[in-house]
């Protein structure tokens, strides 16, 4: 049993429960116990780029901090987290004077200087269990089912912090798929932005976004199309004129894996 | 035009505004392209220029939705997404100029709406 420091973030103890609950079962199932750091905080939903904006970045280095304290890698499920964790540390490696100036406020036992390795669940499927392996514990294969990938845009972006695939030949997702039994269904719009936050203001351009993404992937004969990220769960369910079915990675994992039925919601 | 006003967004935003080769690549690939007024590559050269007041009272602002498309797919580096940042960040950080305020938010939600949207509207309109 191998133990990794897990970041679940805001929205998973909430709006997207079941993302969270099937991510830590199916982990289990396969060896990994994922232990949250005490007293996380919320990584703020998007990494602010600006240089001279430092105490927007300082809940994602604390939780840095508690993996490397720890000694272990940190997971993180939700493409927001990911991506505002990541971003945070890719700049504390290359932009001196933000390390330094995070340091002085946070007055650390240890100065965080960029030390932890963060993995994406996928990242942790592929790189840490590896998707042969995955493929052996699945005892309930989706046989045939027509999958189609949604990236959307904060897991990949920007590529040069996330390093987590090729950003506009993305495989991780459809690797997955196929570990698990699925036919991965390729289309235009896998990598590109739903609307995001902006659902809130302009419903309008959350619909066009959404919909378009939606009629891509149907386009292409999906059957379903499978997300990690709940903003773009919310807004392809909700803000597109489609009704294909949108399921959270994690949730199919665990149907995989024949431990669904055993894992409280 | 108001030179340091320039200067604070070369600063904030790190990006080096001459490396751009006006290719338009970034608007091209911008999912929010057809909701602003001024598109990512315009951000550029207006900041080059010094124009950013424009800018700062654009609506555009507020429509990026920082998928970092225009990051990933510009030729040049130029990384436009933080030039926007930049700007809208100088015009949330004036004093009685937050886009959003806090009241107006449970109008906006629904049951299924995540707290992500939100803590992100928060990040970006609100100082
Ligand atoms: S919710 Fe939209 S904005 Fe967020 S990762 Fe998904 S595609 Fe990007
Ligand atoms: S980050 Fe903003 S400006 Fe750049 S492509 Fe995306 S929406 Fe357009
Ligand atoms: S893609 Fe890059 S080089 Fe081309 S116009 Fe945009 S910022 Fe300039």
């Amino acid at each position: 049993m191998e133990t990794f420091t897990y970041y679940p973030g805001c929205t998973l103890r909430t709006k997207a429960k079941i993302l969270d609950v099937y991510a830590r079962a199916s982990a289990e199932a396969l060896g990994i116990t994922l232990e949250e750091p005490a007293d996380w905080q919320c990584c703020g939903g998007a990494y602010t780029t600006a240089k001279d904006e430092i105490a927007t970045k300082l809940s994602a280095i604390r939780t840095l901090n508690a993996a490397k304290t720890a000694g272990r890698p940190l997971i993180t499920v939700c493409s927001a987290c990911h991506n505002v964790i990541k971003q945070t540390n890719y700049d504390i490696l290359h932009d001196e004077e933000m390390a330094s100036k995070v340091n002085n406020y946070l007055k650390l036992d240890e100065p965080y200087c960029g030390e932890t390795t963060i993995y994406h669940y996928l990242e942790m499927l592929r790189d840490v269990i590896g998707f042969d392996e995955l493929a052996k514990h699945v005892t309930n294969p989706l046989k045939g089912k027509k999958i189609a990938a949604y990236y959307g845009c904060l897991l990949l972006r920007p590529s040069k912090a996330l390093a987590m695939d090729d950003p506009e030949n993305p495989t991780i997702i459809e690797n997955f798929i196929r570990a698990i039994g699925g036919t991965p269904v390729i289309y235009a719009q896998r990598n590109e932005c739903c609307g995001g936050y902006i659902a809130l203001e302009d419903k309008a351009q959350a619909q066009k976004r959404s919909s378009s993404v939606m009629k891509s992937a149907e386009d292409q004969g999906a059957e379903m199309i499978i997300t990690a990220c709940p903003l773009c769960m919310y807004n392809l369910k909700k803000n597109s004129d489609s009704t294909l079915p949108v399921y959270y990675f994690t949730e199919i994992l665990a149907e995989a894996l024949g431990i669904k039925g055993d894992v409280n919601e | 035009m108001n030179k340091n006003l320039k200067e604070q967004v070369l600063r904030s935003s790190g990006v080096n505004v001459l490396k751009c080769m006006r290719c338009g690549k970034c608007s091209g690939t911008c999912p929010s392209y057809d909701e602003m007024e001024y598109h990512p590559h315009q951000f550029v050269y207006m900041v080059e220029r010094g124009d950013i007041e424009t800018l700062m009272n654009s609506k555009s602002i507020y429509k990026c939705l920082t998928c970092f498309a225009c990051v990933d797919r510009c030729p040049r580096n130029v990384e436009p997404a933080k030039v926007v940042e930049a700007v809208r960040l100088a015009a949330v950080r004036q004093q009685g100029n937050n886009h959003m305020n806090p009241n107006q938010i449970p109008e906006m939600l629904d049951d299924d709406m995540p707290q992500q949207a939100i803590v992100t509207a928060f990040r970006k309109y609100i100082k």
